[in-house]
């Protein structure tokens, strides 16, 4: 059932076992694809966060996961069953909506007891699994409440405890905290995390902000234009993004447009030593890795490690710790460097960095 | 907030057509429900309760009344019957030809009453395109001779008589209550599709889907979240068909018959050629009270089974 090892943009699963696999999904609306071949595999018990753009195709991959939606051409599974070919009523699969979708003539209870109830639960143990799960998400004092009466906050959790009641073997969540204000959106971040760990299912976590994907995900699957753009650990996409679209999606960087040859790298002013093959290349150097240079001790050359080159600072925003400096190299390069707490400053400095940590990236998939 | 003149300008209009056109209109029907008529044909201004025990005391006013609310329950249900479906697929399902058939489902709402009750009179006749249709299909017949054929039992002259028979129209098509459910059936169908579409199209489709994602069949989500969220509509269009049908009396008087009377066309002829006005007052305040405690009631229920 796991996918041919040798498929050139599969994604795997690390660790643990593979739970659902997708496998070269495509998915069109009226001509336009939305999705492009998208191969996927999640491991049981993983935070999985699809990171995109609006218009990416995130959404529509989870509405095909969910079920909502069919797909043109591949194949979805979940451990040995094929689950695309099933309704979505019978998929092994709940979501928790942007929307929330809380039943408005439905109480909390009931709200929740829903799915116990549509599966054929015994009516004996629904009171009890309902009251474990509504105590879950802190909601056991509202189980008599009408939805109309509470918070976005508050259906958000009815939402979930409605989801998780049901013992999913995927969590799908569409955007669920997008809703809420910034501080609750926090706070619900954080359960959102130990939730999971609790409970031990896999989540699925659909969102636009790459901050809340580095912050809750085992793994981000980054999707552009209906396709991945690259699949892994947070630290892993930072550290060595593979695309330039990557490297500008998670985390702030600058794009080095270079020419390489015998071995050094060079974009307009600044050069440095680069391995790999020559000719045109994408770098991509966080503003983080730009510090200012130290002045060479007299009689010693410069370092020969580090790159240097020379720019005027037209802007500097305070940023506490760090402060990030806007520098102009010449010849309309501007390099953001992020550069701890120096100071004002002003006028043409000379910069450097480890030509370590200029990471040769790929351009990435076309829009 | 608005100056003086311009409350009374939007005020007065609407408060002078109700006094005029509704109040005083239902205050003299109350008065003569009370008052009776001389033998010399003057109406008596004596208050008394005469009307009411005449309606009591004359079994045919009743029959009809029953029969009005009998004919008003069973278009109610066919429109809901009917309405509903049609409702339901364009609001879910009818995707692309939605526009389309929205407009043919109010279509016949643009023809004249009376265009479309002579319509069925065509249609039902003895002589009409229904007959002559199952005429041509030989169902009419095939209806005889089956009938002419268990009637002589096994013998096959029955046979051959049977083929023998001339065309016999359906007759109970028209001139029957059957005729006036289903024209009124016809006209007020539409009048419980709006609403329940109305409804229909404010069920937020992402509780649909959260039913199927939790486990409901299609089946089990119309009974526990499209049919409880469009009660609304139901309530109201039910409303509609009812109390229209209850009381309507141009379908009985086009297509009824003497057996599909219905109690307005008891009111039109006490105003009119039995010359008994307070009769007829009578028989409309007893009409008038019971659209209206339904009415009262139909809105509590409407209130009970909407959501914000």
């Amino acid at each position: 059932m796991s996918a041919n090892p040798d498929e050139p943009n599969i994604a795997p699963a690390p660790g643990g076992s593979t739970l659902l696999s997708i496998q070269n999904v495509e998915k069109g609306f009226g001509g336009r694809k939305v999705l492009r071949g998208i191969s996927l595999e999640v491991a049981a018990g993983e935070f999985l966060t699809i990171l995109g753009e609006s218009g990416s195709g995130k959404t529509t991959l989870l509405r095909l996961l969910a079920g909502f939606e069919m797909l043109d051409r591949g194949e979805i599974f979940i451990g040995d069953e094929r689950l695309d070919t099933m309704p979505a009523y019978r998929r092994p699969v709940n979501t928790v909506f942007q929307s929330y979708a809380i039943f408005p003539h439905l109480s909390v209870f009931e709200n929740v007891a829903y799915g116990l109830r549509a599966r054929g639960v015994s009516k004996r143990e629904i009171p009890e699994r309902v009251g474990r799960s509504l105590e879950m998400v802190k909601m056991s004092e509202f189980s008599g409440a009408a939805p109309a009466k509470l918070s976005g906050g508050q259906q958000q959790r009815v939402a979930l405890a409605r989801a998780l009641v049901n013992r999913p073997r995927v969590l799908l969540l569409d955007e669920p905290l997008s809703a809420l204000d910034a501080n609750l959106r926090r706070q619900m971040q954080l359960e959102l995390k130990s939730l999971q760990r609790e409970v031990g299912i896999t989540f699925i976590f659909v969102t636009h902000d790459q901050e809340e994907a580095m912050a809750l995900s085992d793994r981000i699957a980054l999707l552009r234009a209906g396709l991945l753009e690259q699949v892994a650990t947070p630290r892993e996409i930072y550290a060595s993004p593979e695309t330039a679209y990557a490297a500008q999606f998670i985390g702030q960087t600058n794009l080095l447009r270079a020419d390489v040859h015998d071995g050094l790298a060079a974009c307009r002013t600044i050069t440095w030593r680069a391995t790999g093959p020559a000719g045109r290349a994408i770098f991509s150097l966080r503003p983080e890795h730009i510090r200012l240079a130290q002045p060479a001790p007299p009689g010693k050359l410069t370092d020969a490690t580090s790159a240097r080159f020379k720019g005027t600072i037209t802007n500097q925003t305070f940023g506490g710790a760090a402060d990030l400096l806007e520098i102009d190299c010449g010849d309309g390069q501007l390099i953001r460097a992020r550069v701890a707490s120096p100071g004002e400053l002003a006028g043409e400095r000379e910069f450097e960095f480890d030509p370590s940590c200029a990471i040769r990236v790929r351009e990435g998939s076309e829009p | 907030m608005y100056s003086r003149a311009y409350k009374s300008v939007v005020t007065i209009p609407p408060l002078v057509w109700v006094i005029v056109f509704l109040l005083v209109p239902y205050a003299l029907l109350f008065c003569y429900s009370f008052w009776s008529v001389s033998p010399s044909g003057l109406i008596v201004h004596n208050w008394n309760l005469g009307n009411f025990a005449e309606m009591l005391r004359q079994p045919m006013y009743l029959a009809t009344l029953l029969r009005s609310l009998r004919i008003a329950a069973y278009v109610t249900i066919l429109a809901l019957l009917l309405g509903y479906p049609v409702a339901y697929y364009l609001s879910l399902h009818a995707s692309k030809r939605r526009d389309l058939l929205y407009q043919l489902v109010i279509i016949p709402l643009w023809a004249s009453y009376l265009v479309r009750g002579y319509a069925w009179k065509t249609i039902l006749g003895t002589d009409g395109v229904l007959n002559g249709v199952l005429n041509f299909l030989h169902v009419t017949n095939a209806l005889l001779v089956l009938q002419t054929h268990l009637n002589a039992s096994f013998s096959s002259h029955a046979w051959t008589h049977g083929w023998h028979v001339t065309f016999v129209p359906l007759s109970f098509l028209l001139y029957s209550p059957f005729a006036v459910v289903l024209m009124l059936t016809h006209i007020y169908t539409p009048f419980v599709f709006l609403p329940v579409y109305a409804s229909l199209e404010h069920v937020p489709r992402n509780l649909i889907e959260a039913s199927y994602d939790l486990g409901a069949s299609p089946w089990k989500t119309f009974r526990r979240v499209v049919l409880p969220l469009s009660l609304p509509g139901i309530v109201a269009g039910a409303t509609f068909a009812f109390v229209l049908t209850f009381g309507d009396f141009l379908a009985p008087l086009l297509v009824g018959g003497p057996s599909g009377i219905m109690i307005s066309n008891i009111v039109a002829s006490e105003f009119g050629a039995a010359y008994d006005w307070p009769l007829g007052a009578a028989i409309s305040l007893c009409m008038l009270l019971l659209v209206v405690s339904l009415l009262y009631f139909t809105e509590r229920l409407e209130r009970r089974v909407a959501f914000s």
